[in-house]
């Protein structure tokens, strides 16, 4: 039982502010970034799984060296960004399964978070209040460098350090959620339940409560739902939060 | 003789290697209404940009101290990604709530227009929240690029005549891009022609001959006579 709500307490801190992140990853195509960085952590998890150290651990400096890369490759190619984190993305693929026993592969491309330790539970909150401050203190500044970086900066925003607090947020956010649903599924979280709360919100403050509630729900229904059927969690978190979405879309319709 | 609000001098401005100002320079003076004018292409809009400090570039750009900028975008395509009411939008700007009904009633609009959603707005209607966003904060300069012209905005108020209205009131100094040639006859006392470099500078009346309008606008300038004379 105690295992249980480790994992659904650790579940909901992660689901709710992936969700509240992604209200600013879905403008300008940001949320699709996440799966590329997604998939880029699994050399890291792979690592992790076979040293036997905190996923997280092994998940976050893939996911620096990702946005890293793809930032220096941006500037260097002026490429567009999804192509290039394509690039990246299937590097860090190809590099997990040359070494990741087979066998402990599915913890890394759906994730685990129901055997998580007391330990990671305790260091999955503190880190995701900290991320969820942060997105709290440059949120309006955010909304309007998405919106237009020259109006933000004749709005004297220094725009370079927002970028850096934002793409740190999403590095801690993404290493996280590899723990929730695996490397394969981590642009889910940080897309799903926007997309349904952009369905059903005309204000910004509803859009911003909607996402993180469904981030949150969706992760409680889907540990729920494991603790019943055995199912893997990860995929049924995803798939809880895709049926929210397609309510919402229900909803939509309706107004 | 006051100091003029704004010197520029010698300005380049490149833009991944392609040169798209060159040796550019003139003086604003407060009170000045002045148009950029020029083909699609020609740079007015960088060089609107440029003023703003937003691009990086070459020479020398001096606005008078402590000059307040307000600028008012051509448009914002990303603006209808995020859920937000125009009250949500003005929030953003960090402005208190009375100087946002206060700048809000200036230009007409009732105070229960903030509760709006951005996405509903007609392009008119968005135009002039913008207007909106750029005013508050009380700025000496106001930046406008491509006003829209011929859109209603609301009774019978052209964009021009809100923009004329509000330089009376608060005592503006205007900058404006366009490639309408009547609103740079009516409206503006200091004009930029913009094709790479400058063709040609000074007052509207007596700089823009068939000549130099040939020279701007080469084959399109029958079109932009025509439209003059109307």
């Amino acid at each position: 039982m105690e295992q249980f709500l480790l994992s659904l307490i650790a579940g909901i801190f992660i689901g709710g502010v992936a969700g509240y992140l992604g209200t600013l990853m879905l403008s300008k195509k940001m949320s699709l970034v996440a799966g590329p960085l997604g998939h880029l952590t699994l050399p890291g998890i792979a690592l992790a799984l076979i040293y036997g150290f905190d996923i997280f651990l092994g998940a976050f400096p893939f996911v620096v060296l990702g946005i890293i890369l793809i930032w220096l490759f941006e500037i260097k190619t002026k490429l567009p960004m999804e192509a290039l984190t394509a690039v990246v993305f299937s590097l860090g693929v190809a590099i997990t399964f040359l070494f990741l026993p087979i066998e402990q592969a599915e913890i890394a491309l759906v994730g685990d978070i129901t055997k998580v330790s007391l330990g990671e539970v305790i260091i999955t909150v503190i880190l995701c209040s900290s991320v969820f401050f942060i997105i709290k203190k440059i949120y309006p500044k955010m909304v309007l460098i998405n919106i237009s970086e020259d109006l933000a900066k004749t709005e004297k925003i220094n725009v370079k350090k927002y970028n850096f607090f934002y793409l740190g947020a999403i590095a801690i956010i993404v290493a996280l959620g590899v723990k929730m649903v695996g490397g394969l599924l981590t642009a889910a979280l940080v897309a799903i339940p926007v997309c349904a709360a952009r369905n059903l919100s005309k204000k910004l403050f509803q859009y911003v409560f909607l996402a993180t509630s469904f981030g949150a729900i969706s992760a409680l229904l889907g540990i729920l739902l494991f603790k019943l059927t055995d199912f893997p969690a990860g995929p049924l978190i995803i798939i809880i939060s895709a049926s929210i979405f397609l309510i919402s879309m229900i909803f939509k319709r309706r107004t | 003789m006051t100091e003029p609000i704004l010197k520029v001098e010698n300005l380049n401005v490149k833009l991944e290697d392609k040169e798209i100002i060159k040796n550019l320079s003139f003086n604003v003076k407060r009170g000045d209404v002045l148009t950029i004018l020029g083909p699609n292409g020609a740079g007015k809009t960088i060089l609107l940009k440029a003023l703003l400090g937003v691009l990086p570039y070459k020479g020398k750009i001096e606005w008078q101290k402590k000059v307040k900028i307000g600028y008012v975008p051509q448009r914002l395509p990303f603006i209808k990604e995020t859920p937000m009411s125009v009250k949500d939008f003005f929030k953003l700007k960090g402005a208190s709530k009375e100087e946002i009904e206060k700048t809000l009633n200036s230009v007409g609009f009732e105070n229960s227009f903030l509760n709006k959603n951005i996405g509903e707005l007609s392009s008119g209607q968005f135009q002039r929240i913008l207007i909106v966003w750029a005013l508050i904060g009380n700025p000496d300069v106001l930046f406008f690029d491509e006003p829209t012209t011929g859109i209603d905005i609301g009774g019978e108020k052209t964009i021009y005549a809100l923009l004329a209205e509000l330089k009376e009131k608060r005592n503006l100094t205007l900058l404006l891009v366009t490639h309408d040639l009547s609103v740079v006859f009516k409206f503006s006392n200091f004009v930029i022609c913009l094709n790479k470099c400058s063709v040609c500078q000074g007052v509207p009346k007596e700089v823009l001959s068939s000549e130099t309008l040939h020279k701007l606008y080469g084959e399109e300038v029958k079109f932009y006579e025509h439209n003059n004379k109307q």
